[in-house]
């Protein structure tokens, strides 16, 4: 890893791997699906079962729990920290949300989503203020809080009854909403290259083509249409992966486009540079910490709510699949280095991982050792890269 | 003469754009000291760190000699078996073991691989008391202070049958009378027949301790002298001695009204309460001109501006204000707000974030007023990024460069950009050319130059001396955490300069 910063030659070279990297994800992530798509043909599915719409739909809301977690976690990793509690903060959102059905249909979603954002102020404050590392102070959240849903719910499972509640895990929204929702994407994907050209334009720097503009709108609207389509011949667009857009453009826009998401890469890459430079490191460390339980609040809800129930040992070992999903789509542990796209692909790649062997009757042994096994893989090939780059 | 222990010839050394040795020779008698001076980025340190096999034999060109033998040590562990041993400014204990277990680290006495508690503290103690340390073996070297640690150092090298022991600057953190038992020891040592080579920019304790006195510049041996036939004033000369005029252009500055002044700074420091570093001190800085800031490693010259800016990690007190308003400042974005700039020194370790982009590092610091309050704008930034990295004249592919791939000059430009787009009115330089090249400094010398024309108040702290002389209109010199001497430009001769750094002399306004 030593950066041999005085060699000027490797500057363009180290820029197309890092532009390379997310390309490479993207194709290992392609492979994994065809790979897939042709071991699930059968006599029934001449063409493969996988990338069907009705499990191409199934492999999107499994991936929606761990992907809204792996948007949050990405955001502390980013920061220099880590969250190890974030298993059990969704399976105590999700038994108070529960319990708290009685109340009423908003109070048991605020309920869940309130919990995480306590849990993660806490927490936060005791990272930064109290100056205890992430680690520890999550790892003790991580048993302190599975204890407290042990005494709330004295063990015992609780139903989810609300209909509004069970449908955020199952139900579909319908086509034409899906539909109408492809077209406001693809016209808010048109502005905003129109507008930020224009952008370009008053500041003096250069402007793209024509060719150019019209590319970066018309090949993110075939995706988007699609994709829609594929959504619908399933039933519609899922509720939960409603959600997973939803939290991953936000957080992306948090990360990319803020001066909160600077800040947090800016702390996580040099802690001194960043505080020398005038910011306020406790705050942000604070802030995404407190936006990692809100997204676990989330999570817990579109779990329980898709599970059915929410059972005390829910969420168990959902800290890991968070961090792998960084870890997989190229986030440092380090800090300072990582994406939410690349967080919610190793999300995606995960699920498809866990949805294709299943597919194809793995045992279970084999499953552990091949999601273990891809894991230290892709930290393993990022570092060949990184090194030679 | 005593025939030569050891002989080092034509060592050279480069690093990527510095040539940091350039032919140095040095030799050392049996159970003598041997002086070495030189300011810093001398090539002292380089000098040592080929001795010592930090940097293996190929690294290098020129010969070691030891005994009339060539030698070549491919790493650290080879020249400690050769019975070299170097002593760190930074102490390499390990705190949380016991003195014994330090001094016999790696080298346990053991039977059938099991560790023979008894012999290892008695072996221990055995060498503690024959350098008439009270120290006791068992105690663990967190509980000693520095004085004592570094003396543990220096029975861990004589554990090792060390023939050839350097001391790097180990009075630093020592006080007085720590000093004379040091000094005790090493006479000591000297009489036993070891040969100690003592790097030190104290220079009345390299004539106290010193036989032979060797000054380094640039990379180059200047003299080798008895102590006995220099005199401290002719030192000096020696380590300073450079044309000055040749590097810095001429630049005439119109000094406007004050617009920064401190008083009464003081500065504990954070790991050893109560030591100051820097004790008392204030300046003024006025519109338009630039105030060197002088002194050797360990003065309180980096903690100063530090402490000012709100970065200090210790204890500190001081009365700031700005265009006669006093202000408080409490954390480094209050500094920056009340246009105070600081081009921090170590550029890898607090000014750059090198996985990030030029643009990144450059607006990171006036990231809100530049790209916007919340949602940022990347063509704004973009566009004041371009045109501060033109002003600059930084030379990479586009601001989108990764930082770390820059040349160091060019990383210190973007240090200096960084600042720049805060608007301040004040403007701290720390070591603002350490470790780049000729050229690049020339560059940054303009452009100071050219910020103070336009009306900037520039504070520069730097180890090296030209530096301060060719650049500042006035110069004030620290030692200990006091300020010694105050000059004007005219002034300001090198030698009278560094006799305030030593601590020589001392001289009001």
């Amino acid at each position: 890893m030593s950066a041999t910063a005085e060699q000027f030659p490797k500057a363009r070279l180290k820029l197309r791997t890092s532009a390379l990297r997310a390309y490479t994800m993207l194709l290992a992530l392609l492979a994994i699906w065809l790979f897939f798509q042709w071991a699930t043909i059968d006599q029934y599915h001449p063409y493969g079962l996988f990338l069907g719409a009705i499990n191409f739909s199934k492999l999107l809301q499994q991936t929606a729990v761990t992907g809204v977690l792996a948007v949050g976690m990405l955001m502390v990793i980013v920061s220099g920290n880590i969250d190890l509690s974030v298993g059990a903060v969704v399976g105590l959102a999700g038994g108070i949300a529960a319990m708290a059905q009685g109340w009423g249909l908003v109070p048991c979603l605020v309920a869940a989503i309130a919990v995480g954002l306590l849990i993660g102020a806490l927490q936060g404050t005791l990272v930064a203020y109290v100056n205890i590392p992430s680690f520890i102070v999550t790892l003790g959240g991580l048993q302190a809080w599975r204890g407290v849903i042990l005494k709330l719910t004295k063990g015992a499972t609780i139903p989810v009854e609300l209909p509004f509640f069970r449908s955020l895990g199952r139900e579909f929204l319908d086509r034409r909403i899906g539909l109408a929702l492809a077209a406001i994407s693809i016209a808010a994907i048109a502005w905003t290259n129109l507008r930020r050209n224009r952008a370009r334009q008053r500041h003096g720097l250069k402007t793209l083509s024509v060719s150019a503009i019209v590319t970066r709108i018309v090949v993110p609207s075939i995706v988007i249409v699609a994709f829609i389509i594929l959504m619908n011949k399933a039933g519609g667009l899922p509720i939960p992966v409603i959600f997973l857009v939803a939290v991953a453009l936000a957080g992306a826009f948090l990360t990319a486009n803020t001066t909160f998401g600077r800040y947090l890469y800016a702390i996580g890459g040099n802690p001194d540079a960043a505080r020398l430079s005038g910011i306020n490191l406790k705050r942000y460390i604070l802030a995404a910490f407190c936006l990692m339980g809100a997204l676990a609040g989330l999570a817990s809800l579109l779990h329980t709510a898709r599970v059915g129930s929410a059972s005390p040992d829910a969420g168990t070992l959902m800290e890991l699949d968070a961090i792998a999903s960084c870890v997989i789509g190229g986030t440092s542990l380090m800090g300072g280095r990582g994406t939410v796209f690349g967080a919610v692909l190793g999300a995606l790649i995960l699920s498809s991982l866990d949805n294709g062997m299943s597919l194809l009757n793995v045992e279970n042994w084999a499953q552990y050792v091949v999601k273990g096994g891809v894991l230290v893989a892709a930290v393993g090939f990022d570092m060949f890269g990184r090194r030679k780059g | 003469m005593a025939k030569s222990l050891l002989e080092m010839k034509q060592i050279t050394k480069s690093f990527p754009g510095v040539k940091a040795l350039d032919g140095v020779s040095f030799d050392l008698n049996q159970g003598e000291i041997h002086a070495l001076v030189g300011e810093n980025g001398a090539g002292k340190s380089t000098l040592i760190k080929i001795l010592a096999g930090v940097y293996p034999h190929p690294e290098y060109g020129g010969e070691v000699v030891l005994e009339g033998s060539a030698r070549r040590f491919a790493s650290v562990r080879e020249s400690e078996q050769a019975g070299i041993a170097v002593i760190y400014q930074e102490l390499s204990l390990v705190k949380d073991l016991s003195v014994a277990e330090n001094i016999f680290l790696g080298r346990e006495p053991r039977r059938f691989g099991i560790i023979n508690w008894e012999e290892l503290y008695s072996r221990a103690q055995k060498l503690l008391d024959d350098l008439h340390l009270t120290i006791d073996s068992s105690s663990p070297v967190r509980n000693l202070g520095i004085g004592q640690q570094q003396l543990v150092e220096i029975a861990k090298a004589l554990s090792q049958n060390a023939r050839i022991v350097v001391l790097d600057e180990p009075t630093a953190a020592l006080t007085d009378a720590e000093v004379e038992t040091l000094f005790g020891i090493l006479n000591d040592l000297r009489a036993r027949g070891v040969a100690m080579i003592y790097i030190s920019h104290k220079l009345d304790e390299v004539f106290h301790i010193g036989d032979r006195i060797t000054v380094l510049r640039d990379g180059k041996t200047i003299d080798t002298t008895p102590a006995s036939e220099t005199d401290e004033p002719r030192v000096i000369s020696k380590m300073v001695g450079r044309a000055v005029d040749q590097i810095f252009p001429d630049a005439k500055h119109d000094r406007g009204e004050v617009v920064f002044e401190v008083r009464n700074v003081t500065v504990e420091d954070p790991s050893v309460p109560g030591k100051l570093l820097v004790d008392q001190v204030g300046f003024t800085a006025h519109k338009g001109e630039v105030l060197g800031i002088a002194g050797l490693m360990g003065s309180g010259r980096s903690e100063i501006l530090m402490a000012i800016f709100g970065a200090h990690p210790g204890r500190k007190s001081a009365e700031i204000l700005v265009d006669g308003k006093q202000i408080q400042i409490a954390k480094p974005s209050d500094a920056i707000k009340h246009g105070i700039g600081f081009v921090t020194e170590d550029r890898k370790r607090y000014g750059l974030i090198l996985d990030q982009t030029i643009l990144k590092n450059m607006t990171l610091a006036c990231l809100r007023r530049v790209s916007g309050r919340f949602v940022t704008n990347e063509d704004a930034e973009a566009a004041a990024g371009e045109r501060a990295a033109s002003d600059l004249r930084i030379k990479a592919p586009s601001v989108f460069t990764v930082a770390g791939t820059l040349s160091g000059g060019n990383q210190q430009k973007v240090v200096l950009a960084k600042w720049l787009l805060t608007n301040p009115r004040v403007l701290f330089l720390d070591e603002p050319t350490r470790g780049i090249d000729v050229g690049a400094k020339q560059e940054i010398y303009a452009q100071i130059n050219r910020l103070a024309e336009s009306g900037l108040a520039i504070v520069l702290v730097s180890s090296e001396l030209p530096e301060v002389l060719g650049l500042s209109d006035r110069v004030i010199v620290l030692h200990e955490g006091r300020v010694t001497g105050e000059f004007t430009r005219s002034e300001a001769t090198p030698e009278a300069v560094m006799s305030c750094a030593t601590g020589h002399a001392r001289r009001a306004a």
